[in-house]
């Protein structure tokens, strides 16, 4: 039997069971956050773009899983509502390259790092362990998450795969 | 503001003349510089879900060359110029007369990287100014930026301005096809995303009407 990978796209969260996989392609100054429970066999994986909902311009309904903060706050609470007990839940990240150089001092241009540090800090505060993480660089990434070994495999363009 | 909903067919048809002014000019440019004659196709204005333009750059995984650059002045936006591996490293080789070189395998000469960025300057630079003219808008691009990477993390990057208010994106997406080879493959693209609060200055100085 094949087992089915259930594919992310950009600013968006979903969530599988074992023995399926989950996947996001194409992350550049994105990050891809994996969050899950072994004993539960769940896992949840977010393809975030901004760090923080606060940005959001507009008043209409945003989409949670854009942000780090609210992408996560659902992650997690999904997960719950499915089974997951919150202190057994770890995290493992990938992504928030800086993907071209400019002199510029537009902090946008940052959006990689601050990204990192966003969903770190909101990892933090909601009591999540952070297992493993391949952040930063000047790289795209794509990322699997294979819920039977708990393993995050990353491909990045001319480099090795590795996992974490 | 969301933009899906007072954008009309013809607010697109009116961008769809912009893409045709400004690559029409990018393109002429670029057959000078490399010596070919390119062909460029009717530009196409879409209204894209972001994992659809990941998907009009060949795919979220497909590696590409790209040269980004950020339109500022009167009405910003991002753009790219987009051109598979081959075809840039053709180019690069014809610019600089250095036929090892190549952008299949890292690193790249400081030379090689150099000649695609002119490239991409001299490009961008002919797109916009014929859109000046044409608008009567002050446009200018900033120093254009390279990656070799996988489209959908070069794509996104654009995205990050626009995606604080919109879950869509505008693109004004204008194919450029090499003459005399196979007229199914599309050779590179030059991808036009104004960013939101542009449309509004755009149609205006065009006298479009647009209602927010």
């Amino acid at each position: 039997m094949i087992d089915t990978v259930v594919r992310v796209g950009i600013a968006e969260m979903k969530i599988v069971k074992s023995p399926d996989k989950i996947r996001t392609s194409g992350l550049g100054s994105c990050v891809g956050v994996v969050v899950y429970d072994k004993q539960v066999n769940l896992a949840g994986l977010a393809h975030i773009m901004l760090p923080d909902s606060a940005l959001a311009r507009g008043d209409k309904t945003i989409n949670k899983a854009k942000f780090a903060d609210t992408a996560l706050r659902e992650l997690i609470h999904v997960l719950i509502s499915l089974g997951a007990n919150h202190s057994r839940l770890k995290a493992k990240i990938a992504g928030g390259a800086q993907m071209f150089h400019f002199s510029s001092k537009n902090d946008q241009m940052r959006i990689g790092p601050r990204n990192i540090e966003a969903v770190k800090q909101e990892l933090k505060s909601l009591n999540i362990q952070l297992v493993a993480e391949d952040t930063g660089g000047h790289n795209g990434r794509t990322i699997e998450f294979d819920t039977k070994n708990c393993m995050l495999q990353i491909k990045t363009v001319y480099q090795e795969t590795i996992e974490i | 503001m969301e933009l899906k909903k007072i954008i009309t067919p013809f607010h697109l048809d009116v961008l769809k003349e912009i893409g045709n002014i400004g690559a029409g000019n990018a393109a002429t440019a670029l057959s000078v510089l490399v010596g070919k004659s390119i062909d460029m196709k009717v530009p196409s204005v879409r209204i894209v879900t972001f994992d659809e333009m990941l998907e009009m750059a060949g795919g979220h995984e497909k590696i590409v060359t790209a040269v980004f650059l950020r339109v500022e002045g009167d009405a910003s936006g991002s753009m790219f110029f987009i051109l598979p591996i081959e075809q840039a490293t053709k180019y690069v080789q014809k610019l600089t007369g250095d036929m090892s070189f190549s952008f299949e395998h890292p690193p790249y000469s400081e030379m090689g990287l150099s000649a695609m960025q002119e490239l991409g300057n001299i490009l961008s630079g002919s797109y916009l100014s014929s859109l000046s003219d044409f608008t009567g808008l002050d446009l200018y691009p900033s120093v254009p930026s390279i990656s070799v990477d996988m489209a959908g993390a070069i794509i996104s990057y654009g995205l990050i301005e626009l995606s604080h208010s919109q879950d869509y994106a505008i693109v004004i997406d204008t194919a450029l096809n090499e003459e005399n080879t196979n007229s199914e493959s599309v050779n590179g693209h030059f991808f036009l995303l104004p960013d939101p609060s542009s449309f509004s200055v755009i149609f205006n100085t065009l006298g479009v009407e647009m209602n927010d």
